[in-house]
């Protein structure tokens, strides 16, 4: 028993390196769509101090908001037309919908006690569920991959001995989450909205004092997150469907936020990459010893692991201070 | 930076009748005092007589129930601290907020996000009218920094510096808005002998070069009389005096409540 759990899965790992890089780069992708869902909540919690329990539901409202439109577009429009009008429309309804969160829900509540504004997150993911379906369908949609101009197909990889088979589009979703990152992180660094931002996330009161607006703030967050949210939301629809089964995906953003802390960019980042990796290693090598499934539940066993040694996170400065 | 209309002398703020309470307690009870154009006006009075209430009062963190403000001769209603920002009104804090993860540098520039005009957006793309502003505006700020003496920490994340130094780059960060008004809660407590008279020569540079009215909330009697044109001493809410220092001083309701008790 010790030998298989503690020597058999790492002779593994050495006598067959294509299935240990086929089940790194499996994890890796996942990782990253972790990190994407991670990120939206990091960049709402930290100007906002609001634990956007709807993080996980607007993944799915951008990605069947974008399919709807599409539908409704391309018999008029013709399908690459389509797909490139229905992308900007959903662009302006995540704006529409951060400018009506703000509004609607924050700018009443701004005072309230931070459990108040939690459970508000909740009326916003029963809202987002009952419009989404009453306009779109409940049905699962396919994703409009080709029309988007990802790329389909897979790479055959003959290497280390064996095959290691690469999805193009996992290449595009990895290669689109880091470019974005990137831009997020210079747009925080360089532009005055960026500066005013951090500024938010450090200090209210200071930042109120120099005639900083929050409620403008709010809404540029809570639009940014619903971008970080349409793009997670094509990546991971493209993978499989778009319904809202998919909001299932926000309960890996939980494990990936306290191994990464709840205020840090860079945690959310790291820590969707360490579980969506250790998720997949854990089922490939380990899950056969309990008979599989080990990949729904590993996330928090290394999570909880994680928390007993370092309670504030990979980056973070305090832990759920503010729920 | 000259109020609409207002010269030096004229009455640049009101307070009138104010109260303001937190549930039971009253923090403040029917207190009225001005602040005159160009003066430095100091506020003092034992812990929790309620200086630090009036300060979050006037730029509009709290909103008194009964009484009224008057700001360039109008009356205002409930205010937020954006409206009080853009109407000239600076702060600094008793315990200092800074944004402690940005440098210090960047913490003046913020004083100055009510002075960029271009579009928000705009900044997006960094060329053209925005760009041009942003290189303005950091001119500006680099002035402060050199009035201030802090040339050396410029690129330093503030968090990381000593508390007489976070002080001032609040103090930095307040003038980045040429301010009108400024207020200043406890500036100097917690420095140490030279930091202090530092932070007292920059409060007397800042008013007598720029103009600046200031309002000082400052523990050091011997600091207050020296700076300041007016005193208003408070106690348990109440104001109990008000006058010049030297009148104040001179009160006995003031050295029983206040000098008296051995602060
Ligand atoms: N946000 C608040 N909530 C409840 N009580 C407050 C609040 N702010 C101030 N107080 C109370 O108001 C009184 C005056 O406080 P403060 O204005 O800070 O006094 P000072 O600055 O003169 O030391 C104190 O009794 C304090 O506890
Ligand atoms: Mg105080």
């Amino acid at each position: 028993m010790l030998y298989n759990i503690f020597i058999d899965p790492f002779v593994q790992m050495a006598q067959m390196p294509d299935l240990l890089v086929q089940t790194l780069w499996e994890g890796l992708v996942a990782g990253v769509l972790y990190a994407l869902i991670a990120l939206g909540f990091v960049l709402i919690f930290k100007a906002s101090g609001v634990f956007n329990f709807a993080q996980g539901i607007m993944v799915v409202f951008a990605g069947l908001t974008l399919v709807g439109l599409y539908e409704k577009l391309s018999p008029s429009t013709g399908q690459g037309l389509g797909a490139f009008l229905a992308l900007v429309l959903t662009i302006g309804v995540m704006f529409v919908l951060a400018w009506t969160i703000e509004r609607v829900v924050l700018r009443p509540l701004v005072n309230q006690p931070d459990i108040i504004l939690f459970m508000a997150t909740f009326g916003i993911t029963f809202f987002l569920i009952g419009f989404g379906e009453s306009i779109f369908g409940g049905s699962p949609k396919k994703m409009i991959t080709e029309q988007l101009l990802l790329p389909t197909g897979a790479i055959d990889l003959n290497i280390l001995g064996g095959r290691v088979i690469i999805q193009k589009l996992d290449i595009a979703a990895a290669v689109i989450a880091g470019l974005m990152v990137a831009g997020l992180a210079l747009f925080f660094q360089y532009t005055r909205i960026g500066r005013a931002l951090r500024a938010v996330a450090d200090s209210h009161k200071a930042a109120l004092s120099v005639g900083i607006s929050l409620n403008q703030i709010w809404v540029i967050v809570w639009f940014t997150a619903g971008i970080v949210a349409l793009v997670t939301g094509i990546m991971w629809g493209a993978r499989s469907d778009v319904s809202f089964g998919l909001s299932v995906i926000a309960l890996k953003a939980l494990p990936v936020l306290i191994l990464g802390g709840f205020t840090s960019v860079p945690g959310a980042i790291v820590g969707g990459l360490i579980i969506g990796i250790g998720e997949k290693m854990g089922e490939f090598y380990w899950g056969p010893l309990v008979g599989g499934g080990i990949e729904s539940w590993l996330a928090y066993i290394i999570a909880l692991a994680f928390l007993l040694f370092r309670p504030q996170g990979l980056f973070g400065d305090k832990i759920i201070e503010r729920i | 930076m000259s109020g609409a209309g207002l010269g030096k002398g004229d009455e640049l703020l009101k307070v009138e009748n104010v109260s303001l309470r937190f549930g039971g307690v009253k923090a403040i009870t029917d207190v009225s005092f001005d602040i005159r154009k160009g003066e430095i006006r100091a506020i003092i009075g034992p812990n929790g007589a309620g200086k630090t209430s009036m300060l979050n009062c006037i730029n509009g963190f709290y909103h008194p129930q009964e009484g009224a403000i008057t700001y360039k001769g109008i009356k205002r209603g409930r205010m937020r601290p954006y409206v009080a920002a853009s109407q000239g009104i600076a702060r600094t804090f008793q315990n200092v907020a800074l944004f402690k993860g940005m440098t210090t540098l960047d913490n003046i520039m913020v004083g100055r996000t009510l002075k960029m005009s271009s579009p928000f957006f705009w900044q997006l793309w960094r060329h053209g009218p925005a760009m041009r502003e942003e290189v303005e505006h950091r001119r500006f700020v680099e002035e402060i920094i050199d009035f201030l003496e802090i040339e050396h920490i410029r690129k330093v994340p503030v968090g990381k510096l000593p508390y007489g130094l976070q002080k001032r780059v609040e103090l930095g960060r307040a003038l980045a808005m040429q301010p009108e008004l400024l207020l200043l809660d406890e500036p100097m407590a917690g420095m140490n002998l030279e930091e202090k008279e530092d932070m007292c020569r920059f409060i007397l540079d800042v008013s007598s070069q720029y103009g600046t009215t200031i309002a000082l909330i400052e523990h050091d009697i011997g600091v207050v009389m020296d700076l300041s044109d007016r005193v208003v001493v408070l106690e348990y809410g109440r104001k109990i005096a008000d006058g010049t220092p030297d009148v104040v001083k001179a009160d006995q309701k003031v050295i029983d409540a206040y000098l008296g008790v051995g602060h």
